[in-house]
Formats: C-alpha cells, sequence, structure tokens
C-alpha cells in the first residue's frame, strides 16, 4: 500500500506548476517541446504522469485540447478531440475528432457560443468518418478519470483563492475569515475537495493498472470530484462577496468549467444509478 | 503508487481473516459491531493474545511493533466480518499512547500490557458539566497534599466508566495559575474509595456513558503523567490519539454500515431511483473516506507525521452515518417506528446513536475551527 505520486511525479507536478503560471495558454507546439504530448502512447509513462498534467491543466484553467488528445489515444500527428455528449471541446484548435461510436472524423462544423467561453465548443458537421483505433469504454473511463482530475486542480484552486481573499479582508476590525459562517463553510469545500482527491487519484490508478473496479472508481470520482468542484466554486464566490460576483475576478471562469465538468459525460445521478445497479444487483 | 497488498501485507490480511473465522463467538457475529460493550472481554482478550490488540504498539511495551498498514488491514478485515472491535478502546487509544508518551518506566510496566490483555478497561474522564468543548476550563481539584493528590469535582458523559477499572482526567492543579498553566492529569483508579459512578441513559435507551463523582479521592502521587501544572500538554496527546487513531477505525465502521444498508436495500428490493441515487452516494463516500485515510496512512508511514487531510475524516465520518443510517430507516418506512419485535432494532438503534458521533470526540463546530485554523491557516475565530 502506497498512495502517493513518486518523487519524479511530484516534480513533473512543480514544473507543470510553474510552467503554466507562466504560460496559462500553452500551444500544442509548446507543450510537445516539454515531452507531454504522446505521454499515454507507451514509452516511460503510466496514466498516474498523466493525471498529474490533467489535474495542474485544470488548476490552471487550461483553454486547449492536449487532455482530449492525449486520452483519444490515436497514431499519426494529428490532433484529436473527442466529442462529448454530442459536443466537440476546441474544436477550432484540432483537426481530428473521435466519436463514441469510435470512428474519426475531420474537425469541420459549427463553432457554438458557449458559457464557459473557453470551452471552444463545435457541432460535428463532416461526414467523412472512418474507422478509429481502441474502444469507447476505454476511451470513456480515461476521460472520466481526466474529467475528475481537471475539477480536483479547479476546485483546490476556488478555495485557495478564498482562503487567500478571507485572510486579508477586514469588515467590523476583523479578517473575515476569523467568522465561523466564513471559515466552516469554507472548511466543507475544502474537504470536499480532498475527498474527491482521493476519489481522482485512486480512479487514476485504477485506469493505469486496469483494476477490476475501474468502472465503479471513474463513475464515483467524476461525478463526486465535478460536484465538489461546483461547491467549492460557490462558496469561494460567497466568500469574496461583490468582487466574486464581477466578470472582472477570475473566479466565474473556474465557476463555469466546473459547471461544464459536472455535466460533461453525465451529470453525477446519472453515474450514480449506474453504481447503485451495479452494487444492488450482486 | 500502488493500492494492491504488498506480498507482506497480503500474507498479514490472510492470517487475520484466518483468526477471525477460527476464533470469533457465533453469538457475537449475530449481534454485529452493533455496540461498543458487545464486545465481549473473552474476544478481546483473544485480540491481545494473538497480538491485534497493540498492534502499532512498540514491541517493548508488548505491542506488535507492527506499520500502520497493519493496523489498517486488521480494521478493515473486522468490519468484513463485522466483527466487534477490542474492549479497551481508550486504553488503547488514548490511555496507553499517552502513558507511553508521559509515563514513568514503572507506569508503563504496570498498565500497558493490562490494556492490550483488557484485564483491565480505561475510561477518559475529561468533559465536566462546566467544561466542555473548552477542555481548559477543567474544575476538578486535584490537590497537591504532599504525600498524595486529592481529587474532588465531577465528570460527565464518560463512557465505559461503568466498567472501568482506570481513568485518566485532567483537572485544576494550580489554581493561582493562569489558564493552559493550571492542569494536572492523573490516573484514577475507579474502586478507590471516593469514586463514584452514575449511569446516564443516553438517547437511544441505553446508558453508555456516566457521570463520575469524585469526594476526596486519595491518588498516590505515582499517577501523575507530566508534572503538576503540565495536564494540558498531556491532554493535547491525549486529544492527538483519539483523533489521530481514529480514521481507519471510522471507515472500518463505516464500512459495516455500507455493507448492511446495500444488504437491507436488496431485501427489500429497493427500486425508487432516489433512493438507489441515496445509496450509491453512501457508497461513494465510503470510498472517499477510504481513500482519503490511504493517503493519511501513506503520509503518515513516510512522514512519522499525519498529513492534513487526515484531520477531515472524523468531521466527515460522522455526517456520512448520520445520513445513511437515516436513509437506512427510510428504507424500512414508517414500520420503523415500531419496536414490538419485528426486525432487531439494528437501524433504529444506530440511528438515534449517531446523533452522538457529531458531538463525541470533538464537535463539529470545533472540528472545523481546528481545520480553518491548524490546516487551513485561517485567523483563530476566539
Ligand atoms: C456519545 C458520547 C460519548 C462521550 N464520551 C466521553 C468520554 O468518554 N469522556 C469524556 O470526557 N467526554 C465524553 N463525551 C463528551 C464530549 O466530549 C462533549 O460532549 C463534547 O466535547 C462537547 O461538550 P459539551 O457537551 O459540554 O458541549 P458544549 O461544549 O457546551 O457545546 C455545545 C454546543 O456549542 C458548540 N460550541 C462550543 N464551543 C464552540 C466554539 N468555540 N465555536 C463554535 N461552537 C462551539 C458545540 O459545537 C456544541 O454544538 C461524550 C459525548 C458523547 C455524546
Amino acid at each position: 500500500m502506497d498512495f502517493s505520486f513518486t518523487s519524479e511525479q511530484d516534480d513533473l507536478r512543480r514544473e507543470a506548476r510553474s510552467f503554466l503560471e507562466a504560460n496559462p495558454s500553452p500551444s500544442m507546439e509548446q507543450l510537445a517541446e516539454l515531452g507531454w504530448v504522446g505521454i499515454l502512447q507507451g514509452g516511460d509513462f503510466t496514466f498516474l504522469d498523466a493525471a498529474v498534467l490533467f489535474e495542474e491543466l485544470g488548476r490552471a484553467l487550461y483553454d486547449g485540447p492536449y487532455a482530449l488528445n492525449e486520452i483519444a489515444g490515436q497514431p499519426g500527428d494529428d490532433v484529436w478531440s473527442i466529442e462529448i455528449d454530442g459536443l466537440v471541446p476546441h474544436m477550432d484548435q484540432v483537426s481530428r475528432v473521435l466519436t463514441p461510436d469510435m470512428r474519426g472524423s475531420s474537425a469541420h462544423g459549427d463553432s457554438l457560443t458557449t458559457v464557459d467561453e473557453t470551452l471552444g465548443l463545435g457541432r460535428l458537421a463532416s461526414n467523412d468518418a472512418v474507422a478509429a483505433h481502441g474502444e469507447w469504454v476505454d476511451v470513456e473511463r480515461r476521460l472520466l478519470a481526466a474529467l475528475a482530475l481537471e475539477a480536483v486542480g479547479i476546485g483546490a484552486k476556488a478555495i485557495e483563492l478564498a482562503l487567500a481573499y478571507v485572510s486579508d479582508r477586514e469588515q467590523f476590525g476583523k479578517k473575515i475569515g476569523s467568522y465561523q459562517a466564513i471559515s466552516h463553510s469554507l472548511v466543507d469545500g475544502y474537504v470536499a475537495v480532498e475527498l474527491s482527491r482521493s476519489l481522482a487519484y485512486w480512479a487514476a490508478w485504477c485506469v493505469a493498472e486496469d483494476d477490476e473496479q475501474v468502472g465503479l472508481a471513474v463513475a464515483a470520482a467524476k461525478s463526486q470530484a465535478a460536484e465538489a468542484a461546483v461547491l467549492a466554486c460557490e462558496k469561494s464566490i460567497q466568500a469574496h462577496g461583490g468582487i466574486g460576483f464581477t466578470w472582472e475576478h477570475p473566479l466565474h471562469r473556474y465557476y463555469k468549467r466546473a459547471l461544464w465538468l459536472e455535466g460533461a459525460l453525465g451529470y453525477g445521478r446519472e453515474h450514480r444509478a449506474e453504481i447503485a445497479a451495479s452494487l444492488l444487483s450482486s | 503508487m500502488e493500492l494492491r497488498d504488498t506480498p507482506q501485507e497480503a500474507a498479514f490480511r490472510q492470517e487475520v481473516r484466518n483468526f477471525i473465522a477460527q476464533n470469533l463467538p457465533s453469538s457475537s457475529k449475530a449481534r454485529g459491531a452493533r455496540r461498543f460493550e458487545d464486545a465481549d472481554r473473552d474476544w478481546s482478550r483473544k485480540l491481545g493474545e494473538a497480538g491485534y490488540a497493540g498492534l502499532t504498539w512498540p514491541k517493548e511495551y508488548g505491542g506488535a511493533g507492527a506499520p500502520y498498514s497493519h493496523q489498517a488491514i486488521f480494521l478493515e478485515e473486522l468490519a468484513r466480518a463485522e466483527a466487534p472491535s477490542h474492549l479497551g478502546v481508550i486504553g488503547l487509544g488514548m490511555a496507553g499512547p499517552t502513558i507511553m508518551a508521559w509515563g514513568s518506566p514503572e507506569q508503563k510496566e504496570r498498565y500497558l500490557s493490562k490494556i492490550l490483555t483488557a484485564d483491565e478497561i480505561w475510561c477518559q474522564g475529561f468533559s465536566e458539566p462546566d467544561a466542555g468543548s473548552d477542555l481548559a476550563a477543567s474544575r476538578t481539584r486535584i490537590d497537591d497534599q504532599g504525600d498524595h493528590f486529592l481529587v474532588n469535582g465531577q465528570k460527565v458523559w464518560s463512557s465505559f466508566a461503568h466498567i472501568a477499572d482506570f481513568c485518566i482526567i485532567v483537572g485544576l492543579g494550580l489554581p493561582d495559575e493562569p489558564r493552559y498553566k493550571n492542569l494536572t492529569y492523573v490516573i484514577i483508579d475507579m474502586h478507590a474509595p471516593g469514586v463514584e459512578v452514575r449511569p446516564l441513559v443516553q438517547i437511544t435507551g441505553h446508558p453508555e456513558f456516566n457521570e463520575i463523582f469524585f469526594t476526596d479521592v486519595k491518588v498516590p502521587k505515582e499517577n501523575l503523567l507530566g508534572t503538576v501544572g503540565e495536564g494540558w500538554q498531556v491532554a493535547m496527546t491525549t486529544l492527538l490519539h483519539e483523533r489521530g487513531t481514529l480514521g481507519f477505525a471510522l471507515s472500518a465502521t463505516l464500512d459495516v454500515a455500507v455493507r448492511k444498508l446495500i444488504a437491507l436495500a436488496q431485501e427489500r428490493n429497493v427500486t425508487d431511483p432516489i433512493l438507489r441515487d441515496r445509496i450509491a452516494r453512501e457508497w461513494i463516500e465510503l470510498q472517499a473516506l477510504k481513500y482519503t485515510n490511504y493517503r493519511s496512512l501513506t503520509t503518515l508511514t513516510k512522514t512519522g507525521i499525519p498529513g492534513p487531510e487526515g484531520s477531515a475524516s472524523k468531521l466527515v465520518w460522522s455526517e456520512n452515518n448520520q445520513r445513511l443510517t437515516k436513509l437506512a430507516l427510510e428504507i424500512l418506512g414508517s414500520h420503523a417506528q415500531l419496536t414490538d419485535g419485528s426486525g432487531d432494532g439494528y437501524w433504529q438503534y444506530q440511528q438515534l446513536r449517531s446523533r452522538g458521533n457529531t458531538i463525541e470526540a470533538g464537535t463539529s463546530e470545533i472540528l472545523r475551527n481546528i481545520v480553518a485554523e491548524r490546516v487551513l491557516g485561517l485567523p483563530r475565530s476566539r
């Protein structure tokens, strides 16, 4: 039993965090230079290495197709997105799109306007699909785990922003973080994110090891982590007062990403229905 | 990251499984891990003899000196078999570690091994009528009389006091000193003259905690832990262990509850999608708690210091257990009111008992203060 990342993975996390702080919106070329592109296509890396990056990219609110391209796992030099619930994230940044029937299409179609303006959602219009490599169950599992990890990055960042703010802001002559109505609410947000972090890491390990519990683990992790990220953002917005409600403050962008994650590939309720079916059948 | 057992852990797990299969009395199995006191002394004694009672205690104190992962595996296997835990929870989890940290060689020699064998049961007398969350406000007098201490006062809500042989108490030793420097910590012989225990009936109808009255109780000098006036520091050691060692025991009891919940839902053929949603949620919450405990365990094993993620376990567990037991009642329906002998009353007892979970061992409000201040570094609320 060892539920921790290796020191190399910790180094990768540090490297990713400092790089993304300076370049929150890197190009695929920049990511390739870092050696991150193709991390899941064999070599020395496992899904746990990718997991570190997925979480850090979420934390940085990265707005590109890196994770989807890795998860699609298709050979060749094309950059891929994956159709999720009929919608294609970052369609304008990719050349190919993987659909749940495991076919690949060229990335042509309509660009859609979205609440989270960084998603670049499109709807596929091309009909030149050809068979793609792999199985959808595997893609879906990797995707659910990656969405969970992204959500953990978002939720943790939202809480950090709130902690910094309430430790500084004063009202009635005291730091607002000393009021229990504020601190206890943030504790609940923090705890929810930390619990879902454990689920997301468990799910990532199950994917890496193709563990027999992988289906349950990714469903549990995705549903819980996305809900925790939404909760963390809502608590953070409340703790910020008026400034948290503005377009100018970054919080709304975390919140909108969290709301997308909550719905993508099914709300928690849908995953819990599957989990219940599995638990109650045996 | 490796979430499977190492070969050594797997072998230990198998050994525990065999031990339980061969030794668990069928009567206590039938009763399940329903109440602490159901764990009879025989079973506790067997756990002690097999070396499972003080798994992580150092060998010099009669423990097995095993890694924390073995403690986790042991508790998981107890939960899997729905077997009761050792009766001496206060001795094992609180009094013992406090004596190891602060006790003299004579005290260690005198007390530790009998905790493991369940020959002596301990209770904790911290709370008082006017000092609950605010433990530093303890007013029970511990007066130095030269060759002994004289103890006068009252403790309350003390679990196991009615069956205990010894009690760890903190009280006012130096009334003129400032807060945190005025307390003294002693071991009290519960059979000494002047000690009176009055059971208090809980919300469940069972008397599982007690008032303790001390009237001119003579306590030998050798029962002091730390120095006179150092009681607060000694008490912090006790509380650190109370919360620190609790994590795995808590997820193990929750594991039993989730297993029983699923069995109930299967038996009642629950098809209502809302109930099924909530059942799945409780299962997910259990996994989240379990894997969070694994993360703390790894941090603890690697650094010797519990990670911050562990401090929230008790908070989350108590709320999970309250939600889960109410859900079980809802599955039972309005007939859950009946106490006429239909059903064994398991869930009715558990649901009422769960209300204590957010009060005992630090209320949820106090735990949130601790997480806010010590984990998140927020400014103090007081
Ligand atoms: C089942 C059970 C078993 C127990 N076993 C033992 C035992 O074996 N030994 C023992 O010594 N004690 C035991 N206790 C006592 C327990 O530790 C106390 O009940 C607990 O510490 C709370 O103290 P209190 O009851 O005096 O409540 P109070 O401290 O008066 O609290 C009342 C309410 O005020 C809140 N509150 C208090 N201070 C603050 C604050 N600073 N900020 C926000 N809210 C606050 C509390 O959270 C609570 O909601 C047991 C209790 C229960 C329920």
